[in-house]
C-alpha cells in the first residue's frame, strides 16, 4: 500500500507534469490496471460484438436443436449440457421471443410476482438471458436482486486461514469469526499437505460459541471431496465452471465430470455450490471474443443445468479483470443477478479485493449490501490481510468495524453483528483450548497452552512464535493415514470435557443425515433451523415486504462498542474538574467605563459542569491564557457570565456591551471563541476561532492579545484558524452535542450576565 | 416418514452417549438413499428439476463406496478415459443400480468423443 504509483504519461505529453496529475498519479486508484475495451479478447464487460444473437429451436421430440446460434452438431461441452439439460423447453420459445426491455421490465417490477420471473428466466438461453440483464441500471439491478434473490434471510461468508497454518489460530479465528455472525467459514492452505489438519481445526473452532456454520477446505477437487467425504467439512464451493470449452477443459473437468461431483458431495448429504465469475476466460486467453457478461451468462446456465443448488460468482479471482473494463463492477453485480435469476443460490463475490483504492472496493460492495444476497460475501477475510491465503479479499479483518458500522448507517442486515472483548477472548481462548485437546486426544500433536495464550492474543500469525511447520504437516499426514473423520472429532470433543463442541459438531454430522441442507439457499441459524428456499423463502414485492429487520436485530446491529451515550460522553468532564479552579459569582454585571477594559463573557456552562474544551484544554487554562494576552497589551480584563444564550456571537456581544472599551471576547465551554464589537450586529464579529479541536494555548494567547490591540484602537493581524484534513465534523460532533445539550441545560433565558471572579 | 441413516440407525438414535461408546460406525452418519430422493422431490416440487435429478443421482451413489467414488469422478475428467472405458464404468453404474448415473457417464462419452476429450484408445 505505501509503494509509490509509477507515472506513466500514457497521453504522450512532454510537457513538465502538473501538480494537479502527479498529486492524482500518486492516489492508491492509481495502482489499479485499467484496460481499454478489446471484444477480440473478450475484455468487455456486456455485449461483445461477438456474442451470439439469442435463439432457440426446439424438434419435435423436445430437444434443443440450436441455441445462441449454433446448430447441435456444433455444439461444444457447454452448449451440449445447457441444451440437454438446462432449458425449459415448455417455455423456451415464449421467454426467447419477449422483446428485451419487457422481460427487463418484468424483473424489476416488485409487482410480477418472483416464480413469474423464474419460470420465464428458465427457458431463456443464455445470450437471451445476458442481453436482458444488461439492460439494467445499477439500481434496477439492486431492485432485482433484492426480489429475485432466494434465501429471505441474508447471511454472509467468510475466509479463515493463516500463514502458518497453525491449528490453534485457524480455531480461534472460525469461533472469532462465528462471533461475528458469519455463517459460512471457508479456509485453504499455503501448504497442500497441511489441509486435512486445517479442515479439521476450522470445523472444531467453527463450533465453539454458536452451533452450525459451514465449514469448507477449498483444494483440488479429489482431495476437497475426500475431506467432505469423511465429515471433515460440510460444504464445499470450489467445483469451478468456465465459459468457454478451452478454458473448461484446462480447468481439468468436464461439464459431467463437474455434474458427477455435484452427485458425489450430494451422495455424502453435503452442501456444493459452484465457483465461476466474468473476466476468467480473459485471463486464460480463450474468451473466443465473447463478453464477459454472456460467458458468464452460460457459467450459470450450466450450473443450473448440472442440478447444483448454487453459484459463487461476481469477484472471485478473475474479479479485477472485470473492473478493469468500463461497466465491469456492473457487470459483476448483475452476475448475482443471473445467479439468482436462474433460481439458485447466490455466494456472492466481494471476495477477491477488487482495487487498491477504499473508495473503489467500497463502491463494488456497497450496492449488493444494500439490495442483500444470500450470502453477501463468497469470502469476507474475517482475518488480517496478511493472513488471507486466498489473497486478501475485498473486505478484511481490518475492516470488520468499518462493515458494522456500514449495516448500522444504512439499516441493513449485512450478517454481522458486534462482538466485545469479553466474548472473543472467551470463545478464541475456548476454541484454541478445544483443538489442543483434540489433537492431543488423537496423537495428532502436542500443542503448548503457551501457545493457546499466544492465540488468543494475536490479531493474526505475525504476532505468533514461529511454528515448526512439519507439526502441522505432521498431524495433517496421521488424519489421513488414519482416515480420521467426524465421528473420531466428536469422540474425542466428548471425551476431553467439550461436550458442548462434541454435541454441535455431532450435529453437523445429523443435518448430512437429514438432508435438508441440500435444498436451495440453505444455512443453518444458530438454532440449527434450516434457512433455505423451502423454509425461507424470499417473499419481497416492494415496500413493507420480503425480509425485515426485527427490533432486536436493530438493537444489535446499533450497539456497536464506539457508541457513547451522552453521559459517557461527559465522562471525562467530570474528571476534568478536578478542582482546580472555580468561577465565583459576584452579583449583576454593570457596564463598565474603562477605556481599557475588555470583558470576557463566558457560556452557561463553562467550569458550572463542562470543564474540558473538545480539545482536552482545561477551559481554565483557555480563560487564563486569554487573560493573560489582555494583560500584555496593558488591558484590564473583566470576566462576565452570559447566562442568557449559549450562542457565542451574542454571548460575545454581550460582553462587548459591558466593556468599557467596546470590546468583548465570547468563549463557549467547548473552545470556540471570538472577538466582538459592541456596535456590530450579533452574528458579525472581528474574529471568529470556530475550528475548536485545534485551537491552542498559543491561540488563546494571541486571542486575548489582539482583543487588547482592538481595545487599543489598532488593527492587529488576525489569527488564522488552523486548516486541517481530518473528518474533524465526525470525529468531534457527538461529543459536541453532549456539550451543547448541558450548555442548553445550564441556559437561564433573560436572565443578566454576572460578574465572575476567578479563584484557584 | 422417519429419517434413518444408510445405516438404518434413526436420525433420534445418533446421539452423543452412542458416538462417545463408540456405537456410531461411519454409516451411521451417511445420508439415505430414499433421504435423497424424498429431497428430489421436494426440489421437483419447488420447480427445479436439475436439482431433482442431481439428488437422484445423488441416491445412487449412495451404493458406491467413497474409493469408487473418486475412481468415477477421475474418469469422467478430460483424456482419463476411452469411449470403451467409460461405457464399461457405465455398464458397471448400471448394474450396481445407478442408471441415471450410467446415463451421464453415456452422455459423457459421446460428447466427449465429438469434442476430442477422451483418450484415444
Amino acid at each position: 500500500m505505501t509503494e509509490e504509483p509509477q507515472a506513466p504519461r500514457a497521453d504522450g505529453d512532454a510537457g513538465p507534469i502538473l501538480g494537479r496529475f502527479a498529486g492524482l498519479d500518486r492516489r492508491p486508484l492509481n495502482l489499479d490496471g485499467l484496460s481499454q475495451e478489446d471484444d477480440d479478447a473478450g475484455l468487455v464487460a456486456f455485449e461483445s460484438r461477438h456474442d451470439p444473437e439469442p435463439s432457440i429451436e426446439i424438434d419435435d421430440d423436445g430437444r434443443v436443436v440450436l441455441l445462441d446460434g449454433v446448430p447441435a452438431g456444433r455444439f461444444d461441452v457447454i452448449d451440449s449440457y445447457i441444451a440437454g439439460h438446462g432449458i425449459d423447453t415448455a417455455v423456451a420459445v415464449e421467454a426467447n421471443s419477449l422483446p428485451d426491455l419487457e422481460l427487463a421490465r418484468l424483473i424489476v417490477d416488485p409487482a410480477t410476482p418472483r416464480e413469474v420471473v423464474v419460470r420465464l428466466a428458465g427457458g431463456a438461453t443464455p445470450a437471451k438471458l445476458a442481453r436482458v440483464v444488461a439492460r439494467l441500471r445499477p439500481v434496477e439491478l439492486q431492485m432485482a436482486i433484492a426480489k429475485m434473490r432466494v434465501r429471505r434471510t441474508p447471511s454472509i461468508q467468510a475466509h479463515v486461514t493463516n500463514l502458518l497454518d497453525d491449528p490453534l489460530l485457524l480455531a480461534a479465528d472460525a469461533a472469532t469469526a462465528v462471533a461475528f455472525g458469519f455463517r459460512e467459514l471457508e479456509t485453504t492452505v499455503p501448504v497442500l499437505g497441511d489441509a486435512p489438519s486445517n479442515a479439521l481445526a476450522v470445523l472444531i473452532g467453527s463450533q465453539v460459541g454458536a452451533a452450525g456454520a459451514l465449514t469448507q477446505c477449498s483444494i483440488e477437487e479429489a482431495l476437497e471431496l475426500e475431506l467432505g467425504l469423511r465429515g471433515l467439512t460440510t460444504y464445499a464451493e470450489t467445483v469451478s465452471l468456465y465459459g468457454t470449452e478451452r478454458v473448461f477443459v484446462d480447468g481439468d473437468d468436464t461439464p459431467w465430470s463437474k455434474a458427477f461431483l455435484c452427485s458425489a458431495y450430494a451422495s455424502r448429504g453435503l452442501k456444493m455450490r459452484v465457483t465461476s465469475g466474468g473476466g476468467a476466460e480473459a485471463l486464460m486467453g480463450a474468451a473466443e471474443g465473447k463478453s464477459m457478461f454472456y460467458l458468464e451468462s452460460r457459467c450459470v446456465a450450466l450450473a443450473r443445468a448440472m442440478g447444483a443448488q448454487g453459484v459463487q460468482n461476481g469477484g472471485i479471482d478473475a474479479a479485477s479483470v472485470a473492473g478493469s473494463v468500463p461497466g465491469g463492477m456492473r457487470e459483476l453485480l448483475a452476475e448475482n443477478l443471473l445467479v439468482m435469476l436462474r433460481d439458485l443460490e447466490s455466494c456472492s463475490g466481494n471476495d477477491a479485493l477488487v482495487s487498491e483504492s477504499d473508495i473503489r472496493r467500497t463502491a463494488h460492495t456497497v450496492p449488493l449490501l444494500l439490495a442483500g444476497s444470500d450470502f453477501l460475501f463468497s469470502g469476507f477475510g474475517s482475518v488480517v490481510r496478511y493472513d488471507n491465503m486466498f489473497g486478501p479479499s475485498n473486505f478484511n479483518g481490518e475492516d470488520l468495524d468499518d462493515y458494522l458500522v456500514l449495516q448500522r448507517d444504512w439499516g441493513v442486515d449485512g450478517g454481522l453483528r458486534p462482538v466485545t472483548e469479553a466474548r472473543l477472548r472467551e470463545v478464541r481462548e475456548r476454541a484454541a483450548k478445544a483443538v489442543q485437546a483434540v489433537y492431543r486426544e488423537l496423537g495428532l500433536a502436542d500443542l503448548t497452552d503457551e501457545r493457546v495464550a499466544e492465540v488468543v492474543l494475536a490479531e493474526g500469525s505475525r504476532d505468533l512464535s514461529p511454528l515448526d511447520p512439519t507439526i502441522v504437516l505432521e498431524a495433517a499426514d496421521a488424519i489421513q493415514e488414519r482416515e480420521l473423520g467426524i465421528l473420531d472429532v466428536v469422540r474425542a470433543l466428548e471425551h476431553a470435557g467439550f461436550r458442548e463442541e462434541a454435541e454441535r459438531v455431532l450435529a453437523m454430522g445429523r443435518a448430512r443425515v437429514a438432508g435438508d441442507y441440500l435444498q436451495t439457499a440453505a444455512i443453518f441459524d444458530e438454532q440449527m433451523h434450516v434457512l433455505s428456499k423451502i423454509t425461507d423463502p424470499n417473499d419481497y414485492q416492494g415496500p413493507g415486504t420480503g425480509y425485515e429487520v426485527t427490533p432486536a436485530r436493530r438493537l444489535e446491529m446499533a450497539n456497536i462498542r464506539q457508541q457513547r451515550s451522552r453521559q459517557d460522553l461527559l465522562q471525562r468532564q467530570a474528571a476534568g474538574a478536578a478542582g482546580r479552579f472555580r468561577l465565583v459569582e459576584r452579583g449583576a454585571a454593570e457596564p463598565g467605563v474603562d477605556p481599557r477594559e475588555v470583558c470576557v463573557g463566558v457560556s452557561p456552562a463553562l467550569a458550572t459542569r463542562l470543564w474540558l474544551t473538545i480539545s482536552g484544554l482545561p477551559v481554565g487554562e483557555a480563560l487564563r491564557q486569554i487573560l493573560a494576552g489582555l494583560e500584555e497589551e496593558g488591558c484590564l480584563a473583566r470576566l462576565v457570565r452570559v447566562r442568557a444564550t449559549i450562542d457565542l456571537g451574542m454571548i460575545g456581544l454581550t460582553a462587548a456591551r459591558l466593556a468599557g472599551s467596546g470590546i468583548g471576547i465570547g468563549l463557549q465551554a467547548k473552545g470556540t471563541a471570538l472577538i466582538h464589537r459592541r456596535d456590530l450586529p450579533p452574528l458579525a464579529c472581528l474574529e471568529l476561532y470556530s475550528i475548536a479541536p485545534l485551537v491552542t494555548k498559543q491561540m488563546y494567547r494571541a486571542l486575548g492579545t489582539n482583543a487588547g490591540r482592538h481595545a487599543k484602537g489598532l488593527r492587529p493581524v488576525p489569527v488564522r484558524n488552523p486548516s486541517t484534513e481530518q473528518a474533524i465534523e465526525a470525529r468531534y460532533h457527538a461529543e459536541v452535542v453532549a456539550m451543547v445539550a448541558v450548555e442548553r441545560d445550564e441556559c437561564l433565558p433573560g436572565a443578566p450576565p454576572v460578574e465572575l471572579e476567578m479563584s484557584r | 416418514m422417519k429419517c434413518r441413516a444408510l445405516s438404518g440407525r434413526a436420525l433420534a438414535d445418533i446421539t452423543l452417549e452412542a458416538a462417545a461408546q463408540g456405537d456410531l460406525s461411519a454409516a451411521d452418519l451417511r445420508i439415505h438413499p430414499g433421504t435423497l430422493r424424498r429431497q428430489a422431490e421436494v426440489a421437483e416440487r419447488h420447480g427445479n428439476p436439475q436439482l431433482a435429478d442431481n439428488l437422484r443421482r445423488a441416491a445412487e451413489l449412495t451404493a458406491l463406496g467413497d474409493e469408487e467414488l473418486l475412481a468415477v469422478y477421475e474418469a469422467l475428467r478430460p483424456g482419463r478415459s476411452s469411449r470403451a472405458e467409460l461405457e464399461a464404468i457405465a455398464v458397471r453404474l448400471e448394474a450396481a443400480g445407478a442408471p441415471s448415473c450410467a446415463a451421464l457417464v453415456r452422455e459423457a462419452a459421446a460428447a466427449g468423443a465429438r469434442r476430442g476429450l477422451l483418450r484415444p484408445g
